[in-house]
């Protein structure tokens, strides 16, 4: 058995490192553009990442979908990423805590303590709003905000982060009035098939939102005057214009560029026609286009196309080396902690409860606090929730498997004369193999899955496509993302088999008495 | 030579072993029997450094068994349990050279004496690279006691060795144990609560009931000069239903 486990173990551990090293050359580009997990702020890292490599002085590299806003704000703060889009009262109420939004030269005077700036005013205003299926608006006779307080039975569907700010949710019913104590969480890209299917009747949506004409929604009007100007601007580190002097001033040639009509047309382009994100900001950018995207764009999406897509490789690398490390270091710290919690009651429900009480955490609270924690994004922070929701299977298994050995086993063990560590290695842990390989293999599959999140904080892997497909509301993306999860968690399931087979020794196989 | 100085175990206040003190005999097989719970295997573990006695000392060889020699005394002993106490993940024949292995023992010389063993055991050679589960109740059994002679240990524990073989293969096992154990002299301990058993072994036979003994002496001593009725009662209830088999 220790000679068989030696095999794998170090081949993992090449293999990861093998892994780790275009990973880590990336993370060490030049400029790194952010952008957020909906379509326009897809697009506008884009145009920005784009407008950065054509002007030829650096490197751009856009770390795309990465969760909310806090995830981002870290990330710039940390110099993961030095420049992103965002909206001046985003800027104002989420990241500096104020109580209304000030002027540019302002938000510079309270971001500048923090080593940040904002610049470059794009055009357009992106409010948040409240907006109905004109259907039922009409039926109810419901225009502005202020007629929702006559209909306490309507339904709510609003994005977490809307529920959540300090300019969302409370403050509006607070501002309004209204009746409504009971609110749905939806994803912003669900939301839309959530009020068509009838499920909710009232949807946050953003003033330029691709789908408001398609869905056929009516946007209410903001009679008192609620919501404050989200102007979009870049946000970016404060050294990015000296640094990058000649990107800097591309960068600046984009004020004014975007107006509403045209965000609500590229947000539409990316969302209804299902066209690329590069090729939008191509086209915005009146840049030559690469033949593959223009095709794309025409004819929809293919599934098998866009499932071995050009990144198909460097996702498959990304999500492989986020499966492997966490498992590997999962195993490292797991089946210690296992033989641990079985040899020392003291410290037994310490160590099971901790892990029991880690794999409850929601995963993109975790990665926030990771984030927060260790003062980066991508794939760092990444592995180690994984690695965190990989020990519980683990720890457990080896306990289980170690507590399971019949006790006259045990005691032949010692009576033999073997010390304590030969007694683990020749007996106990071989006669816990079965058990604790279980373990591994579930944490092996699970982190599979649950590698998809990585996505949300720029580690890449398939759930930039599920991430991306369900932002824009793209089945197929989001099943190019899906399905080669779903097809890596049975090879690994498979794999394990294998692997049963070489280190369980066939007397513990077959059939028992 | 293994003394017992006024050893006692309780476990959760029920008395296992009554303060007892017991010289075992060099070179001769001495046999503990009683009734389930009358702490004679419990004896035989507290010579291992299996079970610690709460009261008392364990001499082996006249130096204090302690957690800090326990180790080194347990490669001077040979240890068989019911069912030989195989290790499941290992062929017989890694069962028997485990130890030896550990210790670092020349591939050759194990390989050597696991082949000897085989040999006084009767196992077949072909039976070594099997798995337990695919062995016989008796070939576990002659594998489990060619693990504890594997060291060639001066002592040898057997705690029911034969409690689980059918009457056949018992019979057998009890007559070539008995030849090896004449073979080889060594000092021996066996545990059964089976009077035939004991009186076929037993150079020595201590009988104990409730943690403590009740008599300690020859087959002849017990039969003819019983320290107290439950002696005669314990040798009658045991007594074979056939008539020429003497007791």
């Amino acid at each position: 058995m220790s000679r068989g486990a030696g095999t794998p173990f170090t081949w993992t551990l090449r293999l990861a490192i093998f892994l780790l090293i275009p990973v880590l050359a990336q993370a060490q580009a030049p400029i790194n553009v952010g952008s957020k997990r909906f379509t326009e702020s897809y697009i506008l890292g884009e145009i920005i990442t784009r407008t950065v490599e054509a002007a030829g002085e650096a490197r751009a590299v856009h770390q795309q979908g990465l969760g909310n806003t806090a995830i981002l704000f870290t990330a710039l703060k940390s110099g993961a990423i030095q420049i992103y889009p965002e909206y001046t009262g985003t800027i104002a109420f989420e990241l500096l805590g104020l109580k209304r939004v000030p002027d540019l030269k302002g938000l510079n005077r309270e971001l500048a303590p923090h080593g940040l700036a904002v610049g470059v005013p794009l055009g357009f205003n992106n409010a948040y709003a409240l907006a109905m299926t004109e259907e039922r608006a009409a039926a109810l006779d419901i225009r502005r905000v202020s007629d929702l307080a006559r209909h306490p039975q309507l339904r709510l569907g609003l994005s977490q982060e809307f529920i959540n700010r300090k300019d969302g949710w409370s403050a509006l019913r607070l501002a309004y009035g209204l009746p409504f104590s009971e609110v749905r969480g939806l994803d912003h890209g669900l939301a839309y098939e959530a009020i068509k299917g009838g499920q909710v009747d009232i949807i946050d949506v953003y003033s330029t939102d691709a789908k408001i004409a398609r869905y056929r929604l009516r946007v209410l009007e903001d009679d008192r005057g609620f919501f404050p100007a989200y102007d979009a601007v870049l946000i970016y580190r404060r050294e990015l214009p000296q640094q990058y002097p000649r990107s800097w001033r591309a960068l600046q040639q984009l004020e004014q560029r975007i107006t509403v009509p045209r965000m609500i047309a590229m947000n539409a382009a990316a969302e209804i026609e299902s066209k690329p994100f590069s090729g939008i900001a191509a086209d915005f950018l009146a840049a030559p286009r690469t033949g593959p995207e223009r095709a794309g764009a025409r004819t929809g999406r293919p599934f098998l196309r866009t499932l071995f897509g050009d990144d198909f490789w460097r996702l498959t690398g990304e999500h492989l080396l986020l499966v492997f490390v966490s498992l590997v270091l999962g195993i490292a710290i797991g089946v210690p902690l296992g033989i641990l919690a079985e040899r020392a009651p003291h410290v037994r429900h310490l160590i099971l409860g901790g892990a029991g009480v880690l794999q409850t955490v929601p995963s993109l609270a975790l990665l926030a606090f990771l984030i927060a924690a260790l003062n980066r994004i991508g794939t760092v922070p990444a592995i180690v929730a994984l690695f965190l929701y990989a020990l519980l299977p683990i720890v457990r298994n080896t306990y289980t498997g170690l507590a399971d050995i019949a006790p006259p086993l045990r005691e032949a063990a010692r009576a033999l004369g073997l010390p304590a560590g030969a007694r683990l290695r020749l007996v106990e842990l071989p006669l816990a193999a079965r058990s604790i390989l279980a373990g591994i293999k579930t944490s092996g599959v699970i982190n599979v899955g649950t590698a998809t999140i990585a996505a949300f904080i720029g580690a890449g892997g398939y759930g930039e496509r599920i991430v991306a497909g369900l932002a824009v509301n793209d089945h197929v993306l989001l099943l190019a993302g899906a399905v080669p999860a779903a097809a890596m968690a049975i090879a690994v399931q498979w794999g394990f088999d294998a692997l049963d087979r070489l280190l369980i020794s066939p007397g513990l196989r077959a059939t028992r008495h | 030579m293994v003394t017992f100085d006024n050893v006692s175990k309780a476990y959760d206040g029920q008395v296992a072993v009554a303060p007892t003190s017991l010289a075992i005999e060099a070179r001769r097989t001495t046999v503990l029997i009683g009734p389930s719970g009358c702490g004679k295997s419990t004896l035989l573990r507290m010579v291992l450094g299996l079970v610690r006695p709460d009261s008392g000392r364990i001499l082996i060889g006249g130096e204090e068994l302690t957690s800090d020699n326990a180790l080194r005394q347990r490669r001077g002993i040979g240890y068989v349990i019911q069912d030989g106490g195989l290790f499941p993940h290992l062929t017989a024949g890694e069962n028997v050279t485990l130890l030896a292995r550990h210790l670092g023992r020349e591939r050759t010389e194990v390989a050597g004496r696991c082949a000897e063993l085989a040999e006084l055991a009767r196992l077949p050679q072909a039976a070594l690279a099997r798995y337990p589960q695919e062995l016989s109740g008796g070939q576990r059994q002659r594998v489990g006691i060619m693990r504890a002679l594997m060291l060639d240990p001066w002592l040898l524990l057997l705690d029911e060795p034969l409690g689980a073989l059918d009457p056949i293969t018992r019979l057998e096992l009890q007559d070539e144990l008995k030849a090896i154990f004449a073979r080889l002299r060594k000092t021996v301990v066996l545990v059964t609560h089976d009077m035939n058993e004991a009186a076929h072994f037993g150079d020595r036979i201590v009988l104990l009931r409730g943690g403590g003994i009740v008599q300690h002496g020859t087959l002849r001593d017990l039969l003819e000069r019983p320290a107290e009725p439950y002696v005669r009662d314990f040798i009658r209830a045991q007594r074979s239903v056939l008539p020429e088999v003497p007791v």
